[in-house]
């Protein structure tokens, strides 16, 4: 059973028919082809398909793409591209907070979404804000360090003179 | 895996959701859809018909009414959580919301869906219990309020009849300032389910001070336990290790992945006098694995709730 929804998706409007079964990372996925979103557990215990929904990060794989009907959604794609990065894609760069790179997608969004709530977050809000995302890899160190510093550089605060 | 098919109907009203409920074959109610979802994917439950419940304003909001706080049921969990009237006067039910899962799926779970999923180990029942919460549920017969201790009839059963729908949770005037802490034990913090939950809570006035003890994830569903409860009334934390004993032999865990019925039981023991401690303490106790994710509420203080923007 198909329905019409019309939504942004990155500041573009998108209308489209969709299975009323159909996940938002699903379509996202499928329909629009943004593969940032990664199906981990597909039950809200990883993480890796976080994206924003009106502003407020989401399991994308929890969410029906119909339920996302004439709401905003901010996926990875959506902040910055090679050559001019997002200040959270820049200190992950940095830190080295990436090794297969699966998570990461989630972690900026999660990251994102906190930073949106509490600019100047310490460690431990930076720890419960990713809680829910999951690295395999192992490296949740360089994360929450990637984490604070972007926070610092969207704030505007000098940046550190040398990295540790 | 995919979901299963089926139609997608939203309601814009309370008597709207009722009424597609009636027409529709085989409808469930869809509020934040953390767990619901997960369960038609693995097939344990199977609905040819959602019908979405977050577009209906009035079950959006949060309002004082003369029984209470009243919690739309589909306010999601982060939003209760940083809600000035409950973050003022209901601290227990802040904490418990922020344990459960993890920040991104409190964007989406609510608590009228939290309590409605009945599982035994459900983070807000505790909270729910101690401050003697009710629903509104109503039906094409009307409308009643269940007690939340009444509204539990054991792992994923309630006492809502087929196509009735909560609409509010009600926090009473009179449980206002009641504060505690949530000892939970769990795998990890973030993202699974409590292996043993036990909330210690206090009265804010009266001398001497009330005490609630609830339970989670240790029998078929959450639970007060009224004879440690008393205890503690009459002789105060010095009966921290025998209140502990009264709900370690008042619980019914099983085993399962996330621990044995024994070791539940003995955790029971060990949790309670660890909260009723924490009661008392300068600035509670901080137990590894017991302590909530991030900013939470380490001692009942309204100023060290960690205010957010």
């Amino acid at each position: 059973m198909n329905q019409t929804i019309s939504l942004r998706v990155n500041g573009l409007p998108e209308t489209h028919e969709v299975p009323a079964n159909q996940t938002l990372l699903q379509f996202l996925r499928e329909t629009l082809d943004l593969t940032g979103a990664k199906e981990g557990c597909n039950e809200g215990e990883c993480g890796a398909c976080l994206v924003l929904l009106d502003g407020r990060a989401v399991n994308a794989c929890l969410t029906l793409a119909v339920e996302a009907d004439g709401r905003e959604v901010t996926t990875i794609e959506g902040l910055g591209h090679a050559g001019d990065l997002h200040p959270l894609q820049a200190a992950f760069l940095k830190h080295a907070a990436v090794q297969c790179g699966f998570c990461t997608p989630g972690m900026i969004i999660a990251a994102l979404g906190l930073l949106r709530d509490n600019p100047d977050p310490s460690e431990e809000d930076v720890r419960w804000a990713m809680s829910g995302n999951l690295c395999r890899c192992t490296g949740y160190r360089q994360i929450i360090d990637a984490v604070q510093e972007a926070a610092a550089a969207m704030r505007g605060d000098p940046a550190p003179e040398a990295a540790p | 895996m995919l979901l299963p098919s089926f139609a997608f109907s939203t309601a814009r009203s309370v008597e709207e959701a009722l009424e597609l409920w009636a027409c529709l074959p085989d409808a469930a109610y869809l509020a934040g859809g953390t767990d619901l979802l997960p369960q038609l994917r693995l097939g344990k439950r199977a609905h040819r018909n959602l019908i979405d419940l977050k577009r209906i304003q009035s079950l959006s909001r949060i309002r004082e009414t003369e029984a209470g706080l009243a919690i739309g049921a589909a306010v999601p969990l982060a939003d209760i959580a940083r809600h000035p009237a409950v973050r003022e006067h209901y601290p227990l039910l802040v904490e418990c919301c922020r344990r459960v899962g993890a920040w991104p799926l409190q964007n989406r779970a609510t608590l009228a869906g939290n309590i409605c999923n009945a599982s035994p180990a459900a983070d807000t029942a505790v909270a729910l219990l101690t401050l003697e919460a009710g629903v509104i549920a109503v039906s094409p017969e009307g409308e009643r309020v269940i007690s939340v201790t009444g509204l539990f009839r054991g792992p994923g059963q309630t006492c809502l009849r087929p196509g009735e729908l909560v609409t509010e949770v009600v926090l009473p005037h009179a449980s206002a300032g009641w504060h505690g802490s949530y000892q939970r034990l769990s795998r990890r913090q973030g993202m699974d389910l409590a292996t043993v939950g036990v909330l210690v809570a206090s009265s804010n006035g009266g001398a001497p001070p009330r005490h609630r003890v609830s339970l989670a994830a240790v029998a078929p569903t959450p639970l007060r336990v009224a004879d440690a409860e008393a205890l503690l009334d009459r002789e105060g934390p010095r009966a921290a290790r025998r209140a502990g004993e009264l709900a370690r032999d008042r619980c019914r865990p099983i085993t399962d992945l996330r621990g044995s019925a024994e070791y539940r039981r003995e955790m029971v023991g060990v949790l309670v006098a660890r909260g009723v401690a924490a009661l008392s303490g300068p600035s509670g106790i901080v137990v590894p694995g017991a302590g909530g994710p991030g900013p939470r509420t380490p001692d009942p203080g309204p100023q060290s709730q960690g205010e957010r923007p």
